[in-house]
């Protein structure tokens, strides 16, 4: 039986289910009033923590992508020690240990975390739930071409994939090639150019 | 047995992982094991996650390397760019050596 | 190793056959959205109290049926409680009871 491949759902985003209380919904509530009670966290701490996390979208990784476009010597630093690179121009990225791989003419990558869901997630926010299927994280190491398909991409059979696994304690981002036509384009409107999906590698920039 | 602390493998060593079927907590994945690699960097040395994922401490630290794989040698049905390849983090305490190139 | 078939734990699925990858997302759920927030909160402090290994472990010991059928945060919550049992946080009485009560809160 084909699992469900997004979470729960399929397709359209579902509603948030605060109104309803399934077992782990009230796991969730006990194992934090406990917490809360015992003085181990408070509610603001959970509140705090829920924001920073809902403010993190894919800005930080398309910010690293958007300056290595304009400076080749930020693009080799951030290639030699990905960390540093981030923190150079400001990201807080806390323990992150990050590898940035480079998308070139004859290389495409593409990543993916086959036992579990291991994701740049300081840089690019919460993964989406196709990342953590059991269909990607299965057959990306195996046909990755067919699982880019499914998003719509096709690569060249004359160029090569380099798939790489998120197996321990390193992430990942792709930087992917900076699209043709953009040499006009100031920094602001590079980053906005720059999609999740292209650093993750399931996406190319413009097509 | 060598120390933990020593990094054994350097970037273009030929290395093969182990073919071993702990039960417990590892990450190095089924579909590599026993397969031959090159050593592409070394990551670091961070604690053993199959200790920390017992609560203990994981000390000492490991060696953590970066290892490529050809795809044609990892799938028998392969059917992408012969030079394609696959890229996993493995522990030392995985790898050995590899065999003299056939 | 010579004996065929060696086990494979459920989650350790690289490679094995699956469907076509549905690109689909959802907006996480404000419970959801918390339970993340646990564990970041519980494993970045100076006295971790949960591990992301302790987490990953204890969800790879779900059996196969479980993985399937749970959610990813249900997965997570799960593991969680789990470690903080483990480790002694929560005994397994007072989160049962606990619970409980959510349970019956909930449903007046």
């Amino acid at each position: 039986m084909d699992q469900s491949d997004a979470g729960h759902t399929h397709g359209a985003p579902r509603p948030d289910q605060d109104d309803t209380i399934t077992y782990y919904r009230a796991m969730e509530i006990a194992v934090r009033e406990l917490l809360i009670d015992k003085g181990i966290l408070t509610a603001g701490d959970v509140r705090r923590q829920v924001e920073s996390m809902d403010a993190r979208g894919p800005r930080g990784g398309a910010a690293m992508v958007a300056r290595a476009w304009l400076d080749p010597s930020f693009k080799q630093r951030m290639l030699e020690d990905g960390s540093a690179a981030a923190r150079e121009i400001g990201l807080e990225i806390g323990p992150l240990k990050l590898i940035v791989v480079e998308n070139t003419p004859e290389v495409h990558n593409v990543i993916v975390c086959t036992l579990c869901s291991c994701y740049p997630r300081m840089l690019l926010g919460l993964p989406p739930d196709w990342y953590k299927s059991r269909n990607y994280r299965s057959r990306t190491v195996r046909e990755p071409r067919a699982v880019l398909a499914e998003f719509g991409t096709e690569i060249p059979a004359e160029m090569r994939i380099c798939v790489h696994d998120s197996t321990a304690d390193m992430r990942y981002l792709v930087l992917p090639m900076r699209p043709q036509g953009t040499e006009h384009l100031t920094e602001a409107e590079l980053i906005d150019l720059v999609t999740r999906d292209s650093m993750i590698g399931v996406a190319i920039i413009g097509c | 047995m060598t120390s933990a602390d020593d990094v054994r493998f350097r970037p273009g060593d030929r290395v093969r992982v182990r073919l071993a079927y702990p039960v417990g907590h590892v990450r190095t994945p089924y579909y590599v094991r026993g397969k031959h690699g090159l050593v592409e960097r070394i990551c670091g040395r961070f604690p053993n996650p199959e200790e920390l994922a017992y609560a203990r401490s994981g000390l000492p630290v490991l060696p953590l390397y970066r290892v490529r794989f050809l795809q044609r040698e990892l799938w028998p049905d392969y059917a992408g760019h012969p030079a394609d390849v696959l890229v996993a983090e493995i522990y030392q305490h995985w790898l050995e050596a590899g065999d003299d190139l056939q | 190793m010579t004996i065929p078939d060696p086990p494979r734990s459920h989650h350790d699925m690289g490679g094995l056959p699956a469907a076509a990858v549905v690109p689909a997302e959802h907006d996480y759920a404000i419970w959801e959205k918390r339970v993340d927030a646990l564990l970041m909160l519980l494993s970045n402090r100076d006295q971790p109290l949960v591990s992301t290994d302790e987490l990953r472990r204890n969800i790879e010991s779900l059996g196969s049926e479980a993985y399937e059928r749970m959610t990813y945060y249900e997965r997570w919550i799960f593991a969680i409680a789990q470690t903080l049992i483990q480790r002694g946080v929560l005994t397994v009485d007072e989160l049962g009871r606990k619970i409980d009560e959510v349970s019956a809160r909930a449903a007046t």
